[in-house]
């Protein structure tokens, strides 16, 4: 069997058994990267500075990761190496500092091969919003991968990287996950830190694994979640060991199906799909409810106010003065901050910064910003209560499967892909997505699993357990350039 | 006096708190370091860095509230002010906006008129931004140059009320605001390093009126004196408004040193919409009664107790008291002085005399000075114990004030030692009476100032150091047995 | 509804420089998008507490202690101009002129 194929898991246990050698598992992964990257496109840039011939095993032996290979989303800073978060704005932006998910994962001995392709600024739904070039989705050649974390999830997918690391502030974790086969975990707010995490929406970003299994998310949390002085938003507190939940159980598990979520507007394949993976747990043992919620169209709204708030004034800081791009021959400063924004912003970035300028501007602060504050108050309590009594709440991770590059031209048609994954963000709950079958053009269908603050372990057990009753046996997608 | 208008005043004053590292990172605040030296990620703004908060800018500026008779916030939180500026890294400011830490202070000025309460509406903390230097003057350069060693410097801004009345009460506020913040240690309110900024809002009204006349902004005042001289200006330019019935327009205005007089900054400073919002990459603050109650324990005495109690306590004047007590340091200085040599008034003298002439001479500040209270008092009882002359004691003093030696050692180092022994003396005092037979006839004639005269020319050959008492008393044995 | 005045001013404020074209489509995008989150009318929240953060977490405060600073050198790598030791930028000019 191929060793890209091999989930990290897989990996590491064959280096401790010395079964394989790491040399070895780089050789196969850029073996199938120089393959398959032409058409999928999932890096920005690749670490070049990795030297294989100098990969001493021996250095990694008492680590957790044992040098394995990771790949992560390119709006994480990596010191001496591009953080460009798919923007002009950023490309040849080379940071100073490493991100604490990175050092962390460095201090667990994970090797990181590459930066993903994402949509600018982590501002989209299908990576087609990267300044550089869309990503294609494994599975379809004319699809896209979903997004924003759009190369990571398809990195994984197309087996050019075991596990990546993701950021998830309306989805972006989850939904790509979706649209790729994969699995893909969004932590709660503050289980991991976000310093060094490019920020869209401080509010609402958070960094999450993407894997081809539950396994390898439980490894990865184990690596990334803790606590950090850096991010006053990091929650301090103890972590369990996130693979002692990965058990096939879920007996006595109260799950709740949200009637709001199923009656919309959903592929007929997708609600099948997810409704028999649901009838396969209480099969299992887990008890199926349907249960009231506020309707995710008004999280939905919500979103968009707080986050593209907060984004215009994270994003204004993108003013040619200290690093990145500068519109050259100015006249003057002024002219030269709004050339510089306006060459290094792509549109949906732009949008986005004027949605959250007006919405913050003066007159219109309470009807829209704090109205969706307040609004966020429903939302979170709502779920809050919903889990008093539930250890779950399922729902699809997206309306569709994945849909054609260029498909969606109108934003707000765009920003409905996010319509069941943005009210886990807005309440600040972990949720896992899961593969749960085909649609019949071969696409791969997600379900969303969520769960109460702080118990990732809950739904690593689920999602687990799905993950065996189901027994897809997701192999890998045709890849036409494959040899 | 303006019988017919009232001038009305608020000020807006921007100090820096004295920690060591900056509000939301580690970096130094320290001042003058060379450009960009004092940065890190964080404070330039860096794509991903987070703010953590420095929890002795917030226990300085809850001291400072609690100093001013403010109410300390028990829910606190940041906000973001948008705008941009080259100075300004991230685009926004972290300040707070509906939810400062402290309001509803107030101070008292003695003025001419009596008593002046002013009030003082809000303290919030803040960031301080970066230093913009232009290339030749502001309209006419080809660029600036940005140092960001200034980011992120701790802020307090306090801002009073409209209770203000006069341009003379203004400095009177300030003066009482710096000096309450160097008791506290706050703030080295040290305006030339721009550790204390102020921006001014004036109004006139008709006396007995309570609506607000239109109000004016000046900026760019960088001293006291220039602060109320800029006042002064600004209420004869309203005034001459009025009565020429042109209108006042509501502006800012720079004050320009040089031509003595405020220029309108018209369409330079457009009006702005900061859209604050709360900042979420940091949490809420809530200070609850222990850690105000702790604080408020470790607030040392302000300078207006203090006077009164070095009068009652201490006995010495309120001359004396008024100026030990101007600064801290001052009245430590005295208290701990006294503590080791029980005379208050003389101690008093010593530092009002002695001590202040070199501070000024040397143009020092008094926390610089080498002496301590301890060494002063060591020194007087030397001079107690006839170990020194007060002239000699003139000259250990000037030494210990730079060096900070021991007196003992200087006066063995330098051989400043009195000489109280007979023997040596004798031989000397003989010399003088037969060199000097003309004061001898007069001091038996029972002009007894003559000896004076004597004992000075013991005193000028033994550099000084020659028991005068002593002297005396031999002269007058030595003369009545001729 | 959002007019293309009105997004020449969010756009300023935003220091953005639109074209014409981009004008035009963002008054039209935004007044749509304006038009969906107004959608939050139909929830009563007049007694409701707004959220800004969804973790119960307070008083995060650091020790007043001094690390080192980047080197000055990793301080201006990225500068897109500088001059002894600074971020140079162009000049600032008046409105007027």
């Amino acid at each position: 069997m191929k060793l890209y194929t091999r989930t990290l898991s897989d990996l590491k246990e064959m280096l401790v058994e010395e079964r394989v050698k790491l040399d070895d598992i780089y050789e196969s992964i850029s073996y199938r990267v120089k393959n398959v990257e032409p058409l999928v496109k999932a890096y920005v840039n690749q670490n070049e500075e990795i030297d294989l011939d100098e990969l001493d095993e021996k250095d990694y032996e008492d680590t957790y990761l044992k040098g394995l290979p990771i790949a992560i989303k390119d709006n994480m800073s990596t010191e001496n190496l591009k953080t460009t978060c798919s923007s002009k704005m950023l490309e040849d932006y080379v940071p100073p500092y490493n991100a604490t998910v990175v050092n962390k994962i460095k201090e667990a001995g994970g090797i990181i091969t590459g930066k993903t392709n994402m949509d600018e600024f982590a501002m989209g739904s299908s990576t087609e919003n990267s300044a550089f070039n869309p990503t294609v989705n494994p599975w379809g050649k004319n699809r896209v991968p979903g997004g924003s974390s759009g190369g990571s999830a398809a990195a994984v997918a197309a087996g050019m990287a075991p596990v990546a690391l993701g950021s998830d502030t309306g989805g972006s974790i989850r939904q790509p996950a979706s649209f790729c086969g994969v699995v893909g975990l969004k932590p709660t707010y503050g289980a991991v830190s976000r310093y060094g995490l490019v920020a869209f929406a401080s509010s609402l970003d958070q960094i999450g694994p993407l894997a081809r299994n539950v396994d390898d998310i439980a490894l990865m949390m184990n690596v990334i979640a803790g606590n950090d002085e850096k991010d006053s938003t990091c929650v301090d507190r103890t972590y369990p060991d996130f693979t002692e939940y990965l058990k096939n159980d879920v007996e006595g598990y109260k799950i709740g199906i949200p009637n709001q979520y199923f009656e919309m507007d959903i592929d007929d394949e997708v609600k099948e799909s997810v409704m028999n993976a649901v009838k396969q747990l209480e099969k299992a043992g887990a008890k199926v409810e349907k249960v009231d919620v506020t309707g995710a169209e008004y999280a939905l709204a919500a979103y968009y106010i707080i986050a593209t708030a907060e984004a215009s004034s994270n994003l204004a800081r993108y003013d040619g003065v200290r690093y990145g791009l500068r519109a050259e021959d100015a006249n003057n400063l002024n002219d030269m901050f709004t050339e510089t924004r306006q060459q290094g912003f792509g549109e949906e970035v732009k949008r986005r910064i004027m949605l959250g300028t007006y919405v913050l501007s003066a007159g219109y602060y309470d009807d829209y910003y704090l109205k969706a504050q307040k609004v966020r108050t429903l939302i979170k309590n709502d779920f809050d209560e919903l889990f008093e009594e539930y250890d779950l709440i399922v729902s699809p991770t997206t309306p569709t499967t994945a849909f054609e590059i260029g498909e969606k031209r109108d934003p707000l048609e765009m920003y409905a892909a996010d319509i069941f994954t943005v009210p886990v963000n807005i309440a600040g709950i972990p949720a896992i997505s899961v593969p749960c079958g085909f649609d019949n053009k071969g696409l791969p269908i997600g379900i969303q699993l969520m769960g109460p603050h702080f118990k990732e372990e809950k739904l690593i057990q689920a999602a687990y357990s799905l993950e065996k009753i189901l027994d897809l046996d997701i192999d890998y997608p045709d890849l036409e350039m494959e040899v | 006096m303006d019988n017919k208008f009232e001038t009305v005043i608020g000020l807006e004053v921007h100090v820096q708190l004295d920690t060591d590292s900056k509000i939301f990172c580690s970096c130094s605040t320290e001042f003058g370091k060379e450009p960009n030296t004092n940065t890190c990620p964080v404070c330039l703004g860096l794509p991903g860095t987070l703010p953590v908060l420095n929890k002795k800018a917030v226990d300085y500026l809850v001291m400072t509230g609690l100093a001013l008779n403010c109410d300390i916030a028990s829910y606190s939180k940041f906000d973001r002010k948008n705008y941009f500026y080259p100075d300004l890294p991230k685009a926004y400011q972290i300040s707070q906006y509906d939810l400062p830490l402290a309001k509803d202070g107030y101070i008292e000025v003695e003025t001419e008129e009596g008593t002046h309460k002013i009030g003082i509406t809000r303290i919030h903390l803040e960031e301080d931004a970066g230093k913009l230097i232009h290339e030749g003057s502001i309209d006419k350069s080809s660029g600036s140059l940005v140092d960001y060693n200034r980011t992120g410097v701790p802020l307090a801004e306090i801002v009073s009320e409209p209770d203000i009345r006069t341009p003379a009460q203004a400095r009177e506020y300030l003066n009482y605001l710096k000096k309450t913040l160097e008791y506290l240690g706050v703030s080295d309110c040290n305006m030339e390093e721009g550790s204390l900024r102020c921006d001014a809002n004036i109004s006139l009204r008709p006396r007995g009126q309570e609506q607000f006349g239109t109000k004016v902004e000046l900026k760019n005042m960088n001293s006291f004196k220039a602060i109320e001289k800029a006042l002064a200006y600004e209420q004869k330019r309203q005034r001459k408004l009025i009565d020429n019935t042109d209108e006042i327009i509501q502006e800012t205005r720079t004050w320009d040193e040089d031509k003595n007089k405020t220029i309108s900054m018209r369409g330079k400073e457009e009006a702005n919409d900061y859209r604050y919002f709360p900042e979420p990459d940091l949490v809420p603050l809530e200070i609850n009664e222990n850690w105000a109650e702790e604080i408020r324990e470790r607030l040392p005495e302000m300078p207006s107790v203090r006077k009164n109690r070095f009068i009652k306590e201490y006995e010495i004047p309120e001359y004396d008291a008024d100026v030990l007590t101007d600064s801290r340091e001052l009245a430590d200085l005295f208290e701990e002085c006294v503590t080791e040599y029980n005379d208050p008034k003389e101690v008093s003298n010593w530092i009002m005399g002695e001590f202040l002439r070199l501070v000024n001479e040397e143009k020092m500040e008094v926390g610089d000075t080498k002496i301590t209270g301890q060494l002063l008092g060591k020194m007087l009882k030397m001079m107690d114990e006839d170990v020194i002359s007060s002239k000699i004691a003139k000259t250990v003093f000037e030494e210990m004030f730079h060096t900070g030696k021991d007196p003992e050692k200087i006066v063995e180092e330098k051989g400043l030692k009195q000489i109280s022994d007979e023997d040596k003396l004798e031989t000397i005092v003989e010399n003088i009476i037969e060199e000097n037979p003309d004061a001898v006839e007069d001091i038996k004639n029972g002009k007894d100032k003559a000896i004076g005269y004597l004992v000075g020319q013991v005193m000028k050959e033994t550099k000084g150091k020659a028991n005068p008492q002593m002297v005396n008393q031999m002269f007058r044995d030595k003369i009545s047995e001729l | 509804m959002i007019n293309e005045e009105e997004v020449k001013k969010i756009a300023d404020l935003a220091s953005l420089k639109l074209s014409e074209e981009e004008t035009k489509t963002f008054a039209k995008q935004l007044s749509d998008i304006v038009d969906y989150v107004e959608k939050l009318d139909e929830l009563d929240t007049d007694d409701i507490v707004p959220t800004a953060y969804t973790i119960p977490v307070k008083n995060v405060l650091r020790k007043d202690e001094v690390e080192e600073s980047l080197d000055i050198e990793k301080v201006l790598k990225n500068a897109p101009e500088e001059l002894d030791n600074q971020f140079r930028v162009p000049k600032i000019m008046d409105e007027d002129n």
